[in-house]
């Protein structure tokens, strides 16, 4: 039990251990510690992350699925309605056309009996004429009496 | 054992517990144990070395099983640290309680070791005659450590709450500002820092020592003859065995209370 120098000296070596570790042992290793806890918690929050983001993926996927067999339903029925308009459109062209034909063909058809009429008028008048002169003979000049042919001719239309 | 003088018990313990001195001045005080400095020192570097060569390469991935064991013994400190002290322990007061742990524990722990053949090899091998293998049975060891704690204490209390701060609380702590109570509160305080460093370091030098004499006794019994080796060899193992917790038990609480001082000297009342 005697005090004496040793008590300097060790508390000489203690000062310098504890600076040493003060300086080179702890830091380093809580370094290392609270990186690998930073990345622990980071893998942790990934793996979260991923899986929200999973789930979110499936719940869209699920949606477009959805939404592409409604879209699928909606383009089958414009597709019905489409078809069946073209045939209705079809039909009525049809109809239309036909009309038409028979509307230009009834024009024609009374085209030609007025030029025919025009014709069998001329015929008659010119008929009418000839037989007139053969009565008549020479008394009927075409010259002289040219007007009251037209006028006949006219009455004869 | 090994001495050239007749071997009685009173030489036999007396050699044990010898310290190699070298004089450095006229005074007493000017003696050095070479023993216990150089095998704390050894220890210590040994200690610090082996934590220092590992942490050096440490990585925050996949730790070897060596990084393991002293992150393990680092958070296991750490832990004690904050549960106690309440202010950035990375500065100080963990790798101070880290080292006071890892080189008293070792300290300790040369107690494990078998007196008698450590002291053939001291004399035989080393050429030696006078070596105590264990640093905190010598009383400078112990007292050096609890006053280096001390003196941090003060230096903290005046650190974190100035000069007037701790003076304010070595007259007004702990019953009382009246005037009547400063005498009372700083004859307390005066003998709550002596009594601190006194019970610190007797705490440990008290438990090893006896563990030491303990070892000594057994030993001189085992001298004694057939029923004593006997007796002594199965004591001795018992007893072996339960030193290997108060070597650690001890360690610890020397660094559990060495944490505590120096937090108190962090907190104001």
């Amino acid at each position: 039990m005697n005090i004496n120098f040793t008590l300097i000296s060790q508390a000489l070596a203690f000062s310098i251990f504890i600076w040493f570790t003060v300086k080179f042992v702890w830091p380093p290793l809580l370094r290392a510690i609270e990186e690998r806890q930073k990345q622990i918690a980071d893998g942790l929050a990934a793996g979260e992350r991923g899986k929200k983001e999973l789930e979110l993926a499936s719940q869209r996927s699920s949606e477009a699925l959805k939404e592409a067999k409604q879209r699928a339903t909606e383009i089958i029925t414009q597709a019905e309605k489409r078809a069946a308009e073209i045939v209705e459109e079809a039909k009525d062209n049809a109809r239309i056309e036909g009309e038409r034909i028979l509307t230009a063909a009834k024009a024609e058809i009374e085209h030609e009996i007025f030029g025919a009429k025009e014709a069998l008028r001329q015929q008659i008048a010119n008929l009418a004429l000839a037989g007139a002169t053969k009565i008549l003979r020479r008394e009927v000049n075409a010259k002289v009496h040219a007007d009251l042919l037209a006028s006949i001719q006219e009455e004869l239309k | 054992m090994a001495s050239d003088l007749e071997l009685t018990p009173t030489s036999y313990i007396n050699h044990h517990l010898t310290n190699l001195t070298v004089s450095l001045g006229e005074e007493p005080f000017w003696t050095l144990h070479v023993d216990t400095l150089l095998m704390s020192i050894i220890l210590g570097m040994l200690g610090m070395g082996f934590l220092w060569l590992i942490v050096r390469r440490a990585t925050p991935g996949v730790p070897t099983k060596r990084q393991a064991f002293v992150e393990l013994l680092v958070e296991f400190i750490d832990t004690q640290v904050k549960n106690t002290f309440h202010g950035d322990r990375h500065k100080f007061v963990a790798p101070a309680a880290l080292t006071i742990f890892v080189w008293v524990l070792l300290l300790n722990t040369m107690d494990l070791l078998p007196i008698d053949i450590m002291a053939w090899v001291y004399e035989h091998v080393f050429g030696l005659h006078n070596w105590r293998t264990v640093p905190t049975t010598d009383v400078n060891t112990t007292f050096a450590l609890a006053l280096s704690i001390w003196f941090l204490m003060i230096f903290f209390n005046v650190q974190v709450k100035g000069v007037g701060g701790w003076t304010y609380e070595l007259f007004c702590t702990p019953f009382g500002k009246n005037p009547i109570l400063w005498p009372l509160n700083l004859l307390f305080n005066m003998i709550e820092y002596v009594s601190k460093p006194l019970s610190h370091s007797l705490r440990l030098f008290g438990n090893i020592y006896a563990g030491e004499i303990i070892f000594l006794l057994l030993g001189m019994w085992a001298a004694t003859g057939v029923t004593g080796s006997f007796f002594s060899v199965i004591l001795g193992v018992g007893w072996l065995i339960f030193h290997i917790l108060i070597v650690t038990l001890q360690a610890f609480i020397f660094m559990m209370l060495a944490v505590v001082y120096l937090s108190m000297a962090h907190e104001s009342h």
